[in-house]
């Protein structure tokens, strides 16, 4: 079987997500989560810290089991077992090759080896890191290693790519290239749905902004609207960099 | 003093001259641990790992009991496999006792739960590392396990070197199952044990110079191979 036939046609979208919760240690992370996501496009999770932002990224991507709630995924409703990719603001990488890591990814489909190292090549050449493929992972820099985890993800043509903070700590040349490859990701049809502290990232990828406090979602709107006129109060607060900081579980 | 001195040069005189007896002894002991080591690789690296990665019930006690056997006394395995390998015992027809194959399997008791133990340890601690990683990439538990066992396979090279540790400078067992006969089952350890308290010092000293060198040897080779895959790998 290739990976061509097992990453699912857009049937992902529209997704829709209905009254979530998610409790930890007593306290409601994910609150009556409600959302929509349609099929193109980069949205940014916005939120202080605890808002539940990267816990909904998780529920998404499978490694959270929601307490209550129903994620409804296009087509027949269920989750797929492939086209969902995460990065994470912290990537862990094997004591591997940097190519060695980008066919990890692969492997759960079951691409054949040759067809692995080649889809691996080119998405290390988009990513800037051909030049380091036969380095260990574990010797790159923040800026090359969150490189590295967007080529992984990216490697298994995702329809949706989870992105968690992936710039976070990272200097502005490097944050200026992960932008870069996250604007290509998205060129090639990925919905790419992002959580970021940084307002200025916000309005220069997103088309779209979640405002999400205390478990739940305060606003859904285009990003130019978003920043011009919040609709909500926690979100003018938050822009403003007044919101009170919330304890994060 | 004198003794001691002539000793130790009637030892080297032994390894020099490439001593038939010797070298018999260490070919076998080499052999029988060798031997054990690989059953420790080949059941109880994936056997740890496979504890390291699985959450399923009784998993905790399996893990107690697993630790536990890390600690088996050489002596109380010896008893059960010559239990079993007696003519009146079970596998008896088998004809196996005073045999390497015997020896091999004592010693397969001692090394494979020791080497499983260290590698669940291991491997647990890496899937931690790992875990949300390969389940976001769909990677399931069989999987997980391999990809953690190649991962991870610098690490493990200590259970390799525990294993084998314990499996060259173990006496009970084998002295029991293999019944130290020369030339058939006679190793180094056992060997040094009977020359030592036949009051033979050179041939007991020859053969402990070489249990230590090649024990040296193959932690030296080990270090080695850990700080290449450090800096390749970092």
């Amino acid at each position: 079987m290739r990976a061509d036939d097992v990453v699912p046609a857009p049937s992902l979208f529209p997704l829709r997500i209905h009254e979530l919760r998610w409790q930890a240690g007593g306290r409601a992370v994910l609150d009556g989560l409600s959302m929509e996501l349609g099929g193109e496009g980069i949205t940014i999770l916005l939120g202080p810290n605890g808002a539940g932002k990267s816990v909904l990224l998780r529920t998404l991507c499978g490694l959270l089991e929601a307490d209550s709630g129903e994620i409804h995924w296009g087509g027949d409703g269920g989750r797929p077992e492939f086209g969902v990719a995460m990065v994470f603001q912290q990537p862990k990488m094997l004591r591997d090759s940097v190519l060695a890591n980008v066919e990890l990814a692969l492997r759960p489909q079951r691409v054949p080896a040759a067809e692995r190292r080649q889809r691996a090549r080119a998405v290390l050449e988009r990513v800037g890191l051909v030049h380091r493929a036969d380095d260990g992972a574990r010797g790159l820099s923040g800026g090359e290693r969150q490189r590295l985890a967007l080529a992984r993800a990216w490697v298994t043509r995702p329809r949706l790519l989870l992105l968690d903070e992936p710039t976070a700590s990272l200097d502005p040349s490097s944050v200026e290239a992960i932008e870069r490859i996250v604007r290509e990701i998205r060129t090639e049809g990925t919905r790419i749905l992002m959580t970021t502290h940084n307002l200025g990232q916000a309005t220069r990828l997103a088309d779209d902004v979640v405002f999400m406090d205390a478990g739940r979602v305060c606003e859904h709107a285009p990003v130019q609207r978003f920043f011009a006129r919040p609709a909500s109060q926690a979100a003018r607060l938050y822009i403003q960099g007044e919101l009170p900081w919330r304890m994060a579980f | 003093m004198n003794g001691l001195t002539q000793a130790f040069s009637d030892a080297f005189a032994l390894l020099t001259g490439f001593d038939q007896q010797v070298a018999g002894i260490v070919l076998l002991s080499l052999r029988v641990s060798g031997l054990a080591v690989l059953f420790g690789t080949l059941l109880g690296l994936p056997l740890g790992a496979c504890l390291g990665v699985g959450r399923f019930p009784g998993r905790t006690a399996l893990v107690v009991i697993l630790n536990g056997c890390m600690g088996l006394p050489s002596v109380v395995v010896g008893v059960v496999v010559y239990l079993l390998l007696s003519r009146s015992g079970p596998l008896g027809e088998l004809g196996l006792l005073y045999s390497p194959t015997a020896m091999v399997v004592a010693q397969s008791l001692l090394v494979v739960p020791l080497m499983a133990a260290i590698a669940r340890q291991v491997v647990e601690d890496a899937w931690r590392e790992y875990e949300e990683e390969l389940t976001a990439m769909r990677f399931g538990w069989f999987d997980s396990v391999r990809v953690l066992l190649h991962d991870c396979r610098h690490s493990l090279l200590v259970a390799v070197l525990a294993g084998l540790g314990r499996a060259m400078s173990e006496v009970g067992a084998v002295m029991i199952v293999g019944g130290n006969i020369d030339r058939s089952t006679r190793t180094m350890t056992t060997a040094i044990a009977l020359e030592t308290s036949k009051g033979d010092l050179p041939l007991a000293i020859a053969l402990g110079l070489v249990l230590l060198s090649v024990i040296l040897l193959l932690n030296g080779f080990a270090h080695a191979l850990r700080q290449w895959a450090l800096r390749r790998y970092a």
